[in-house]
């Protein structure tokens, strides 16, 4: 401690202690010592925030090196299970990744990720109108190429790529696309 | 000039400094973590560790700086 710090504590409006009010000179705080404190304390706090913030990058790192990686082939369904217009879940790459596979024509087969990219709830088929409806918070996606039409998500739906082989529905891939 | 030699108003100019670094740094960081999330989510991960080694050259000036803070306080 120096001898600036020594002296008498400074005062908001620059007066002496003398031409202070009685209840500022029975507490008589010394409001420059106190702002150091608190900034050098709040400098700390950000450099910790700093720090979680350096950390949230890391965990991300680690996450795509595990998501980087191809998913394996898995039986969906076979065709004659779906009519045209129908949709059913399954759950791929793993059994934590709820997923829809729709059937749109005789031949044309879509499945996308069913948790909406806004906050992951499960997502609905409402294929009448040829979209996907997610009732958490009014959300839309077009059916054909799963890109949002209404509400809060703005990125599509995760695509599920496929491949039909005797009759039978392979999930092969997951497309994650950006907005 | 010594740090023992720095009246505390001094002292109160270096901390009003270096916490504005710190916060540019830090809102810099938050910036970061925001669009390399969205972008990882998006299926782009080439992001991915270019945006970790900027966070954490950021961490490293914040680190420094708290560490200029420390002497000063000594």
């Amino acid at each position: 401690m120096n001898g600036k710090d020594l002296q008498a504590p400074a005062f908001p409006d620059g007066r002496l202690e003398r031409d202070q009010p009685k209840w500022r000179r029975d507490f008589p705080i010394d409001v420059e010592a106190d702002e150091y404190g608190a900034r050098r304390d709040f400098t700390k706090f950000l450099v910790l925030t700093s720090l979680a913030f350096a950390c949230g990058q890391i965990w991300i790192v680690f996450l795509s090196l595990f998501r980087g990686r191809q998913p394996a082939e898995q039986r969906i369904a076979a065709i004659t299970d779906l009519e045209i217009g129908e949709a059913v879940s399954f759950h791929y790459p793993t059994d934590r990744d709820p997923c829809l596979l729709i059937r749109q024509s005789d031949d044309v087969f879509l499945a996308y990720s069913s948790q909406c990219t806004h906050l992951m709830c499960p997502v609905r088929p409402d294929l009448a109108h040829n979209r996907l409806h997610c009732p958490c918070h009014e959300g839309y996606f077009d059916a054909t190429t799963g890109q949002p039409t209404a509400g809060p998500p703005r990125r599509p739906l995760p695509r599920i790529h496929l491949r039909i082989d005797r009759g039978i529905v392979y999930a092969t891939d997951v497309e994650e696309r950006a907005s | 000039m010594t740090n023992s030699r720095r009246t505390r108003s001094q002292r109160l100019s270096i901390i009003y400094g270096i916490l504005s670094i710190v916060v540019v740094l830090v809102v810099m960081q938050l910036w970061l973590l925001t669009a390399t999330m969205n972008a990882f989510l998006g299926g782009n991960h080439t992001v991915v560790v270019p945006a970790a080694l900027a966070s954490i050259a950021c961490l490293g000036l914040n680190a420094g700086l708290l560490r200029y803070l420390v002497v000063l306080d000594r």
